[in-house]
């Protein structure tokens, strides 16, 4: 009763603080806890007319088809293959790009070069894909340089393994400037004594970048490469949709766009059983790897 | 300091690769823009088209006067604005309770908010929902999904928590309600980070398609991505067999009608690019760690 009483004096007190946060969390639930519980539908016959509730359980019926299908194992392997890729390949550029502007003494040019290598991220891939499109088809610019070179046309996008290495070089294009961004306020953050000592020992510059600048950033590369392995069922939706013809979905179809095909083609249980599996090992993999990011880095780095 | 004859090597072929990575980032834009500008004649000459040897604006014209387009600039422009104010409305008032220790089972709600970040239903059930709701080929659809995220509400939330205290407790003492605190205190003080939102949001909200492509089916409401998808993704024609009828046949290709479309499209981010520049970085600087 006396617990009661002071619960009742604490929410009283607080009336104004629970009253703005009372409407978010309602928004929350409604938006992203009722969704969670549509998750049941991977394990159900969902008919819409029945409604999520009233359809019946299935058990892991749909995951077993989802399997021995022969769709969603591709997809998988190539969301697997395709985030492996741009993270070999993908997440170097950033660091160097940083390290090179970085090295930069002429302002104008340093802040030029920095806005024009991150202004691509700033448009969809609608936009972006629209683009490559034309400069990449038969016989647009990029062609036209293979042909006055003397070779025959190139098929970018209607060829495997064109298919994928444009894929690949048109995400660093887009998103490498962004990538520098974070790294060069690392290095900003390098305290520039340490310079001045090392070349009052004699070390020439590139001593310096090799003793001192990348150490400085090894945290953060640490930290965004685990995070980024977190990343691995997201392959990049909007840059494969906008970009990919039914020629290349041997090696293109991903999970997320195995999904979207299903729900347009209203087989609900099946897209939602992909979805699941999707985001569960999602958050398998970003809450081991956060775990390793904070014990790699003493708790400094994480998302929570 | 003196260089090296080997840093200087270094620092001119630095400003070398860093001229050639800039202009490859740039030439897409250039490729474009110049198509969008050719006649007929010049964009299909073989070149590079890094500028139009014959300009028109013929291509514009038609794309400008195309009702689709049109129809879809409104409907992009009320949901960047609608969805805008209301995330950056919401997030603030969210944001603002959690900032604030003695908020009852702050670490419940906290909870509750971020777990989202990593677990979610996907787009069946958010579909559905939505369809439930009653809100497909609504805007609605296009902006109450997509209001609040966890994301924005810890940013400003952490913002927040570096007001000191006792610049509320002043207010509270004069009797002073916990919404006009926000709104004469916090907020006032909070300009940048909400301005990073807002652009962050407004640019999220011109350049999303994903959604109105699967909530929207009525055209009167779709937005302007989408139908720039259907013309430069999907090769629709309709826009050029429109031109036929017009006299200037000559003067459009379908490439020139899609440059166009594209430059009309990413227009006023170019416009605004320069001047918010500084909140993009900001943006970038607050996400880095998060993906």
């Amino acid at each position: 009763m006396a617990a009661e009483a002071s619960w009742t004096r604490t929410y009283r007190r607080h009336r104004g603080l629970l009253l703005l946060i009372g409407p978010c969390l309602a928004y929350f639930l409604v938006f992203h806890y009722v969704p969670m519980v549509g998750l049941i539908i991977a394990f159900k016959d969902f008919v819409m007319s029945n409604g999520v509730l009233a359809s019946p359980w299935n058990g892991l019926d749909n995951f077993v088809r989802l399997f021995a299908s022969e769709d969603f194992p591709r997809a998988l392997r190539n969301t697997v293959v395709i985030s492996l890729l741009r993270l070999s390949f993908g997440f170097v550029a950033p660091i160097v790009l940083a390290l090179m502007l970085n090295e930069l003494r002429i302002g104008w040019f340093k802040r030029g070069v920095q806005t024009l290598t991150y202004l691509p991220y700033f448009f969809s891939w609608v936009i972006l894909g629209g683009i490559f499109l034309m400069l990449l088809s038969g016989d647009g610019p990029a062609n036209n340089i293979v042909r006055a070179a003397g070779a025959n046309p190139i098929s970018f996008l209607g060829d495997d393994l064109w298919f994928i290495a444009v894929l690949i070089a048109a995400g660093i294009w887009q998103s490498a400037g962004y990538g520098a961004v974070i790294y060069l306020a690392a290095l900003a953050g390098i305290d520039p004594n340490l310079y001045e000592a090392a070349s009052i020992d004699g070390a020439g510059r590139w001593q310096q970048t090799l003793r001192i600048t990348l150490p400085s950033l090894v945290p953060t590369i640490i930290v965004l490469f685990i995070l980024s392995l977190g990343q691995v069922l997201n392959a990049g939706f909007d840059q494969i949709y906008n970009m990919y013809n039914p020629i290349v979905y041997d090696v293109a179809d991903i999970i997320d766009t195995y999904v979207l095909r299903r729900l347009i083609a209203m087989d609900y249980a099946l897209a939602t059983a992909a979805g699941f599996f999707k985001s569960v090992v999602g958050l398998v993999l970003v809450v081991g790897v956060n775990w390793m990011a904070r014990r790699f880095s003493d708790d400094e780095y994480g998302i929570w | 300091m003196k260089l090296t004859r080997g840093e200087r090597v270094f620092a001119v072929f630095n400003v070398v690769v860093l001229s050639g990575v800039a202009l490859v980032a740039l030439y897409p834009f250039v490729y474009t823009i110049s198509i969008s500008l050719s006649t007929a004649a010049e964009a299909n000459r073989d070149s590079l088209h890094l500028y139009p040897r014959e300009v028109t604006l013929a291509a514009y014209r038609l794309v400008l006067s195309n009702p689709d387009i049109l129809n879809g600039f409104a409907n992009t422009i009320l949901r960047t604005v609608l969805g805008t104010v209301l995330t950056v409305i919401t997030t603030a008032l969210a944001a603002y309770p959690l900032a604030r220790r003695e908020l009852p089972h702050r670490g419940l709600a906290t909870f509750l908010i971020l777990f989202t970040m990593i677990f979610n239903g996907g787009i069946v059930p958010t579909y559905l929902l939505v369809r439930e709701l009653g809100l497909l080929n609504s805007v609605w659809s296009l902006v109450l999904p997509a209001m609040l995220t966890a994301f924005n509400i810890i940013i400003v939330k952490n913002f927040f928590q570096t007001i000191p205290e006792s610049f509320g407790e002043a207010a509270r003492v004069e009797g002073a309600g916990e919404l006009s605190i926000l709104l004469r205190i916090y907020l006032p003080l909070s300009k940048p980070v909400l301005a990073t939102i807002s652009l962050w949001t407004a640019v999220m909200h011109w350049n999303q398609w994903f959604d109105a492509m699967i909530y929207i089916t009525d055209d009167r409401k779709q937005v302007l991505q989408n139908f720039l998808q259907r013309i430069v993704i999907e090769n629709s024609t309709i826009m050029l067999d429109l031109g036929m009828t017009d006299l200037n046949v000559t003067q459009y290709t379908p490439e020139t009608i899609k440059a166009a479309t594209v430059v009309v499209t990413i227009f006023p981010i170019i416009c605004l690019y320069p001047f918010v520049q500084k909140y993009f970085v900001k943006g970038i600087l607050l996400g880095g760690v998060k993906e």
